[in-house]
């Protein structure tokens, strides 16, 4: 890196365990005995931070108090470990997908099913995190951002169990595409509001959460769905999600005996991927790959790759990899997924891809529409089309190792372990438009032609 | 930098004296009057004839480049005391409707970041009027601190309004304009705490932005209680002027607001003026704007 900046003004603790290693290596990092795990912001090296309007400071300090305190409550912590055992069905599974592997050279890989839990994504894993905070400052409402939906749906669920108000900010042209996801959230008991301002996209949902947080923010928590944001959204976030990184690492070695070669996961904001990297963070034989979204290609400028063709940049409140254009300008994202397509990161990853711990790179979306078909019909398992991202360089990833096996090994030797972030309902009218499944003149191959973000 | 005193400052403090002979500004505070801060010399002139200043809003490039600098000329010949130039965005989060809509069309015409250098120039190079602009970080961290200050002083601005930008995350900014004696403008809102207005205050030059409402920019039929209440929390935490924005569009309001504050912001309403009547109504509304800051009849 060499457009770096670091913020000031800051107690030194704060910031100390970045600041002790600067710019060094992974290496230098687990050499010195410094942990990579439970990073607390507000900076991860020079990512991170609160570039926000001043009005919004005293509701992110308020958070961040209320979240210290509740961590080192024990109420707290079992009530979100009674949650997530007896609503959202904790713990997942951890599946072995034989047939799949033998697409990925031979290796063993493990799906950490995600998909399993209540709303059918990790999502839920950080809504009901985000609530029971939310309660516990006495707010009465809270607002959240969807692109496709599903933290959306996540989002509403949680305040329905909670007893709380929501309303959910999407994108007009994803509301109508998303009809059936946006009637659940009505089912659910939110209201959802079309953003129908700059470009209409994920990225203005959130601008018109932030403009609705300004304006209410006495009785209103901003569930943000990403470990992205101001701090201390990408460490709480991250804090709801490292359960799935736990479970995964304790159950790897109790199914296999060992830690696995590599981990992967999808990439758009981050938040799975940064709750399953972080179990392994400080195991330093275990490689992590984030996968992100590469869209038509990383060549033709339309995708979503952030941190493979982005620059650091400040956008929603956190300085991180940003797709922009020379003036700075946000840059329109583009990804057959919606889940990924954001032109930002969060911030922790930004780090980690700097000091080398995790490696990013992306995925078109033929490559995961391929990979898509293929765990539905070698595992019986239909993914989300974000975790086909992440299925996709498994394949790779998979071939890679099995390549380069040292005397005497076999790829049997060698274990992968995916995120399998969430199920494919969603995106089944997608997959069958892609792949040419509808009948003419049916109302849901209208739908599949208009647009990416079905 | 600003002092730190309970009292409110006037112009007639004696430790704060501008001499308008020569229009040169003696007095023993640095980075303010004395240090050459084109933002306090402006409001201190309206205070010294025994007003509170006017401050207009315009974004750059809407509906085009030299739309904006005949409009800021004309706010400048018709009684604004101070002028703001907004850099459209992509991201513009603080703005309501109305601002989102003249920037998304300065964008779609083509407006490009360094034409903002244009407009400042355009603007100080007819009048005598103090230029800020108001940015969103972003493109000023793209084309980089440093440079991006260096054009800006070249240009003749004043120096910067940065809604989302805090002290906490400024230190490449405050070297630059401690550097180059740009005045950096932050806000404060009716949330700030008592420790964060002290830093804020202590970290503003020129001048510091009140927020009078929580929420986005945007024309309110009432600007509420909480403006005087920021305006007083920045007085006593050492501000020598604090100016309040935020749903100001009448001259009743600009009456209200100056009987506390040291200046009165008003970006909506020209911004609608522009829309709707070319150069000729942002010079009407503004001529109406500045009779809520007469000048004292004695």
């Amino acid at each position: 890196m060499t457009d770096t900046h670091q913020g000031t003004g800051r107690d030194g603790a704060e910031a100390g365990a970045a600041d002790a290693i600067d710019a060094g290596t992974a290496e230098a990092f687990l050499s010195h005995d410094q942990s990579l795990r439970h990073a607390p912001g507000p900076y991860f090296g020079s990512y991170g931070g609160r570039w926000m309007p001043e009005s919004l400071i005293a509701a992110l300090d308020e958070l961040q108090d209320t979240f210290d305190k509740a961590k080192a409550d024990p109420d707290f912590t079992a009530q979100v470990a009674d949650l997530n055992k007896n609503y959202a069905g904790r713990p997942s599974l951890l599946t072995e997908a034989q047939r799949f592997a033998e697409h990925c050279g031979g290796v063993r890989v493990f799906l950490k099913r995600e998909d399993l839990n209540h709303t059918g994504s990790h999502k839920i894993n950080n809504v009901l995190g985000q609530a029971l905070l939310a309660k516990r400052m006495g707010k009465t409402r809270v607002i959240a951002e969807t692109g496709a939906g599903q933290h959306g749906v996540a989002s509403a669920t949680a305040a329905a169990l909670l007893g709380l108000e929501c309303v959910v900010y999407m994108g007009a042209e994803d509301t109508r595409r998303q009809a059936l996801n946006v009637a659940r959230m009505q089912l659910l008991g939110a209201t959802v509001i079309p953003v129908t301002n700059g470009s209409q996209t994920l990225k203005d949902a959130i601008n018109d959460a932030l403009r609705d947080w300004v304006a209410n923010v006495e009785t209103t928590h901003y569930l943000l769905g990403t470990a992205a944001g101001a701090h201390p959204f990408p460490a709480m976030v991250r804090y709801f999600h490292e359960v799935i990184g736990e479970e995964a690492r304790s159950q790897i070695l109790e199914q296999t005996g060992k830690l696995p070669d590599a981990v992967c996961a999808c990439v758009g904001g981050g938040s799975n991927a940064i709750g399953i990297f972080h179990g392994f963070l400080d195991d330093r034989e275990v490689a992590l790959y984030g996968f992100e979204a590469g869209g038509d290609g990383v060549e033709t400028g339309r995708h979503a790759a952030t941190i493979t063709l982005g620059r650091p940049g400040v956008l929603h409140g956190a300085r991180s990899y940003l797709m922009q254009d020379e003036d700075g300008q946000t840059m329109e994202s583009h990804s057959i997924s919606a889940g990924l397509d954001y032109p930002g990161v969060g911030p922790e990853h930004a780090y980690l891809a700097d000091i080398g711990r995790a490696n990013y790179e992306p995925i078109t979306d033929a490559e995961a529409m391929e990979a898509f078909q293929l765990l539905s019909r070698t595992e019986g398992i239909i993914p989300a089309i974000e975790t086909a991202h992440a299925l996709a360089g498994a394949m790779k990833v998979g071939r890679r190792l099995a390549a380069d096996l040292g005397p005497g090994e076999q790829a049997s030797d060698r274990i992968l372990i995916v995120n399998l972030s969430g199920r494919g309902d969603k995106d089944v009218a997608t997959a069958a438009g892609y792949f040419d499944l509808l009948p003419d003149d049916s109302a849901e191959q209208e739908i599949a032609q208009e647009g990416e973000q079905l | 930098m600003t002092r730190h005193s309970t009292d409110r400052p006037t112009a007639q403090m004696t430790d704060h004296v501008i001499d308008h002979a020569t229009d040169a500004p003696v007095g023993r505070h640095a980075g303010t009057v004395a240090d050459g801060s084109k933002a306090a010399a402006a409001i201190e002139k309206a205070r010294s004839e025994g007003r509170a200043a006017l401050i207009g809003y315009l974004p750059a490039g809407f509906p085009d480049v030299q739309a904006t600098i005949d409009a800021g000329i004309a706010m400048a010949e018709n009684g604004m005391d101070l002028i703001e130039i907004g850099i459209p965005y992509s991201d513009p989060v603080m703005d309501g409707q109305v601002i989102q809509e003249a920037t998304v069309e300065a964008l779609a015409n083509g407006f490009t970041v360094p034409q903002i250098f244009d407009v400042v120039e355009g603007i100080t190079r007819s009048t005598d009027a103090a230029v800020l602009v108001m940015t969103y970080w972003n493109p000023v961290m793209r084309m980089g601190v440093r440079n991006f200050a260096e054009r800006l002083k070249a240009a003749g601005g004043a120096g910067l309004i940065t809604p989302d930008l805090i002290p906490d995350e400024a230190a490449e900014w405050l070297e630059a304009s401690e550097e180059l004696g740009l005045d950096r403008v932050f806000l404060v809102a009716p949330s700030t705490s008592p420790q964060r207005m002290q830093n804020t205050v202590d970290a503003s030059r020129g001048f510091v932005y009140a927020v009078s409402v929580m929420g986005v920019t945007g024309a309110r039929s009432s600007v509420g209680t909480a403006a005087r209440a920021v305006v007083d929390a920045a007085h006593g935490a050492g501000a020598e002027r604090v100016c309040v924005g935020l749903g100001v569009s009448s001259s009743a309001q600009v009456r209200e607001i100056g009987a506390y504050a040291d200046g009165v912001i008003v970006g909506t309403a020209l911004v609608a003026a522009l829309r709707d009547g070319g150069v000729a109504a942002v010079a009407d509304l503004t001529r109406e704007l500045s009779t809520g800051t007469p000048k004292a009849s004695s």
